[in-house]
């Protein structure tokens, strides 16, 4: 099992990037009133048919040839249904795939959120060719990073990976999740 | 909170200054599996830790990149250096402060872990 949902996030974005990719949408919501810990995974990869579809949420399937097993999936949908909540895949061939996944917020098996900013920097600067568009939401508050905005100011030939923008990407992310959430313990 | 606006002096400061980052034969490629398994035992932080050092450290010759699985689960998190015209070298079971012994010690002074290599790790369990 992962220890923390951020790294199931950072783990089923990778999926999105090896189908192929131009854009990965990931938004994570904890609504209190609602007592639920949403996330969702949305990009534009090559998609799966409804059979893969089915078989990827069985840990004895992958399209690896390096071992047998592919729990990435399965990992995620047992973390979320152990507390009550629900999983969902829908993807279509061509088109893409969209993974939600409700946690019980306050249920005592629920895993903690963990360190989203460290996934969304992982991601972004380790695959500055994909556009990502990151969401957090806190109740009525909200912070959304989109790579196309940084993009644009940096110009094209300004890496990520250059240490002043990967550092400020590092700062934006940690400071957007304070100032929505102001700093709780998810 | 920071502002996007920061980054409009980051690239203005930068402008001219630095060359585009290109990958080229004659770099040293140090490669983090992030697949499931890595992931799962670690990897992610390991992998920060080793681009932020490259970077903060200005090591242009040295490119950080991710990858799957390559079938090692139980040694995860591994990291893979691969410098020109020599032999890949495989690092097992690694943590963010055993990668940065690996960047001191290999990729800055030439001389391989040899402690922390998958050979190693292989002979301690037979």
């Amino acid at each position: 099992m992962m220890p923390e949902i951020s790294l199931n996030i950072l783990d089923i974005a990778e999926n999105s990037i090896r189908a192929g990719a131009s854009l990965v949408e990931i938004e994570v919501s904890v609504m209190s009133r609602g007592d639920a810990l949403t996330v969702v995974i949305k990009d534009n990869g090559c998609g799966m048919s409804a059979e893969q579809t089915e078989k990827v949420q069985d840990p004895f399937y992958t399209t690896r040839t390096t071992r047998k097993v592919g729990l990435g999936v399965p990992f995620f949908k047992q973390a979320a249904k152990s507390t009550g909540g629900s999983f969902s895949i829908v993807s279509q061939p061509g088109k893409g795939t969209v993974v939600r996944a409700v946690f019980k917020l306050s249920h005592i098996d629920r895993m903690p959120l963990g360190d989203i900013s460290a996934t969304i920097y992982t991601l972004v600067v380790f695959n500055e060719k994909v556009h990502f568009i990151y969401t957090y939401r806190y109740n009525e508050n909200k912070f959304v990073l989109d790579t196309c905005e940084i993009r644009e100011i940096l110009g094209e030939d300004i890496s990520f990976s250059n240490p002043e923008v990967s550092k400020f990407i590092k700062e934006y992310l940690r400071s957007g999740r304070e100032e929505t959430d102001q700093g709780k313990d998810i | 909170m920071k502002s996007l606006e920061e980054l409009r002096a980051i690239r203005e400061k930068m402008q001219g200054k630095v060359g585009v980052r290109t990958e080229n034969e004659g770099q040293t490629r140090v490669i983090v599996g992030m697949a499931t398994c890595g992931i799962a035992s670690g990897a992610r932080p390991v992998l920060t830790a080793l681009s932020d050092a490259v970077q903060e450290q200005g090591l242009l010759n040295i490119n950080v990149t991710q990858t799957g699985c390559i079938g090692l689960c139980q040694y995860e998190p591994i990291v893979e250096v691969l410098e020109p015209g020599k032999e890949k070298v495989t690092y097992v079971k690694m943590t963010p402060e055993k990668a940065m012994e690996v960047l001191r010690m290999h990729l800055l002074d030439g001389q391989v872990v040899t402690k922390y290599t998958l050979g190693a790790a292989k002979r301690g369990t037979e």
